[in-house]
């Protein structure tokens, strides 16, 4: 009963992790998609000044690469957390059946 | 381009190169089981693979191939980082940890997993040695550019040198080694680009950029002629030898003192202009001439320069020291002179003529010079901008000598953060290349001949000792990447092919002796190949390994991954398709049209890059076909798996 509780456990962890992954993985295509997007179908709004003087196409481009690190970042965290907390689980689960 | 040799870059280049040799050496002789060959057991410390998996990824073609085509073609070659970088985002949130779940050393161990189908393991094996071949064409291209300044070399010597200290790493240590050497490297590679974009800014942007007699600023020649009926009669101290029209524009021949040069014909509001152009003559007896005079008289000037320098609406000769966001709003209100290209016969002689062309700030800092999607736009160009964004977009987690990293760390928790700390410090140094690229365009710092050499010759106007630290880091970039590539192969071959597929069952010295023989034949093939693809930007032929590599291996593992009825013969037949596809449309490209000698306008489609065809048809592949030919196992293999 233990082992088979600890592998569903394991299970749900890790579609937990997935559907974040997948989540997260959209947000970052959507906005991926609109540059390339905008360049095929709008090109005349890339030369829109937008950020201190730089027009649209550097700031989207610059943006892009920033934003990948902090989705990257927000994984993590979330990642972690979630490990931290089925860890927590299994060791009360653990105590609770009398073996440590 | 014409290159003096560089002691002090000598010298630090052979001190760094004999540092990472005898790393390698060193780890090489911790390194005995073919696990650790591999995958170095599975005990590199995750900060370590971080780094180690910037350093693999910051090859060739972020650092020589992306500072080049900024250089060249502007926003364009920031284009590759913008989809380089984002390719991460699926190597961490979709395959990272499933992946290190699943596999032991290769990419087809991983995709074997849930089968124990041969025909995934050939077809894999197959997948990774394509791929990795055409990751490593664009590295030994650069090598060869790079090693042209440094060692005074021929680009073929650079090609050899470093396949064969390549494979003298690869032979004697294994993976143990090119972690810690991507590990170095990568580390440096950031810190020095943090360096050239300081100096970069503190130079600020001027017309007239010298920099104490290291490169002299050369003022090109502008003539004025007198013309009748549509020809350059007489020009003042010159003697007109003839005229040539090449598409819409027309070149003039002028002599003086028995030296033939070539101009640009231009008409504006003051009439008639004749613009200096540099050239590169094969004359009909083999000899070459640089601007009509041989090549030790140094005629052949480092190019990039601008003709107007605007701040806040007002036009000034220079900005001083600027701020990053100075620096690029100045650009976008300037105007660049470029040098484009042009080739024509001259009789007997072959003629290849490099004019300046004015180009708008506000147009170079804008996707359209190389990828037409504005202006001149047509529905080929549109579909080759959309196709290289999505091959780079996916090809990065499909890469086998990145994927190889996954398994260099103890869990998934480590790859993960193995991955973040990659995805920060290639994403730093790519918001950097946008500056050491655009700094190599206005500096006059330029080979017209190779674009790859940008940032390094930029380094050069710095100092000796900088550009010597980073031609040397450049290099072993080179090599390191190549050390990798060259272990992913030799594994594809040895492990994937020998081992498993043709059921050899090797033990472990074997095994490991196999591999460097693998190791050995693949560096040879690359050396051959990087001599054959000479003068092409390196990122230009990286594009093409992630969309080989987007197509043969990224469906596969999705699918693998997300979708519980793909099927073994689903599998092998997606990556064949992705690999057959990809390499055709790739053969019958206009580049490779222009390889075979043939007119680039006649190839038989004008797409460049593969990834919008070859990707969704191995998508398509790997479904039909699973539906069509179901697994064997009714999937009780797959979910047992996943459980795990």
């Amino acid at each position: 009963m233990h082992v088979n509780n600890t592998s569903t456990e394991k299970e749900s962890l890790t579609k937990r992790k997935s559907i974040l992954g997948i989540r997260l993985f959209f947000i970052y295509l959507i906005c991926y998609a609109g540059f390339v997007l905008i360049g095929v179908f709008q090109y005349e709004l890339l030369a829109f000044q937008v950020l201190g003087g730089l027009n649209l196409a550097l700031a989207y481009g610059i943006g892009l690469i920033i934003f990948a690190v902090i989705l990257g970042v927000v994984y993590n965290y979330y990642c972690t957390k979630y490990e931290d907390e089925a860890e927590i689980e299994q060791s009360d689960e653990a105590k609770e059946g009398g073996t440590v | 381009m014409i290159y003096e040799i560089s002691y002090i870059a000598l010298l630090f280049f052979f001190i760094f190169v004999g540092l990472v040799v005898g790393l390698s050496f060193y780890f090489g002789r911790k390194t005995r089981s073919s696990a650790s060959y591999y995958a170095a057991g599975g005990q590199i410390h995750w900060g370590v693979n971080g780094i180690a998996f910037a350093g693999d990824y910051l090859s060739a073609a972020s650092f020589l191939g992306i500072c080049g085509m900024i250089a060249i073609s502007g926003f364009d070659g920031f284009l590759y980082a913008i989809g380089f970088l984002g390719g991460w985002v699926v190597a961490l949130f979709l395959i990272a940890e499933p992946f290190k779940r699943l596999g032991k050393y290769t990419f087809t161990d991983a995709l074997n997993a849930k089968f124990n189908s041969r025909a995934i393991t050939l077809s894999a094996s197959i997948g990774t040695l394509i791929v990795s071949i055409f990751y490593l064409i664009p590295q030994m291209v650069g090598a060869g550019d790079l090693v042209m300044p440094l060692l005074g070399m021929p680009h073929w010597a650079g090609v050899l040198l470093v396949g064969a200290i390549v494979i003298v790493i690869v032979a004697s240590a294994g993976m143990a080694s090119t972690t810690y050497v991507q590990f170095l490297k990568g580390g440096l590679l950031i810190v020095l680009s943090l360096v050239l974009t300081f100096f970069i800014l503190k130079n600020g942007l001027t017309l007239t950029p010298d920099f104490k007699g290291s490169s002299s600023h050369y003022t090109f020649m502008e003539l004025t002629p007198q013309v009748e009926n549509e020809k350059v009669t007489t020009v003042s101290g010159w003697d007109v030898v003839t005229q040539q029209a090449v598409g819409d524009k027309t070149f003039v021949k002028l002599s003086q003192d028995g030296i033939e040069r070539w101009f640009d014909w231009t008409q504006d509001q003051n009439g008639h202009r004749l613009k200096e152009a540099l050239t590169v003559t094969q004359q009909g007896n083999g000899q070459i001439l640089y601007n009509g005079e041989p090549k030790e008289n140094r005629r052949f000037y480092q190019v990039g320069h601008m003709s107007k320098i605007v701040v806040n609406g007002q036009e000034v000769q220079k900005t001083g020291s600027v701020s990053p966001f100075e620096f690029l709003s100045a650009l976008q209100e300037s105007e660049i002179v470029r040098f484009l290209q042009v080739k024509f016969s001259d009789g007997e002689d072959q003629v290849s003529l490099y004019y300046q062309e004015p180009t708008a700030g506000a147009t170079f800092m804008l996707p359209g010079l190389k990828y037409k999607i504005g202006r001149d736009a047509n529905l080929w160009s549109k579909l080759d901008f959309i196709s290289l964004m999505l091959a780079l977009f996916l090809g990065t987690a499909a890469l086998p000598h990145i994927l190889i990293r996954y398994y260099t760390v103890k869990t998934p928790r480590d790859a993960r953060k193995s991955t973040i700390l990659a995805i920060a410090a290639i994403g730093g140094f790519y918001i950097l290349t946008l500056f050491m690229g655009l700094g190599s365009a206005v500096n006059g710092v330029l080979d017209v001949e190779s674009s790859n050499m940008a940032a390094p010759l930029l380094a050069r106007a710095f100092g000796a000792v900088l550009f010597s630290i980073i031609s040397a880091v450049a290099f072993a970039t080179v090599l390191g990447t190549v050390a990798g590539l060259i272990v992913a192969s030799s594994g594809a071959i040895a492990h994937d092919f020998i081992d498993v597929y043709l059921k050899k069952n090797l033990s472990d010295h074997p095994k490991v002796q196999v591999g460097k023989i693998a190791a050995f034949a693949v560096g040879i093939f690359a050396i051959l190949l990087g001599m054959a693809f000479k003068g092409i930007n390196v990122s230009f032929l990286v594009g093409w390994a992630f969309a080989i590599a987007a197509s043969a291996n990224l469906p596969a593992i999705l699918f693998l991954l997300f979708w519980k009825k793909t099927s073994e013969t689903g599998i092998a037949a997606s990556i064949i398709v992705g690999i057959v596809s990809s390499l055709l449309i790739i053969l019958t490209s206009p580049t490779m049209w222009d390889k075979y000698g043939l007119d680039a306008a006649g190839a038989w489609h004008q797409l460049e890059n593969p990834a919008l065809i070859s990707f969704p048809l191995a998508v398509l592949t790997v479904y039909l076909v699973s539906l069509w030919y179901p697994k064997r196992n009714g999937g009780k293999a797959i979910e047992n798996n996943v459980a795990k």
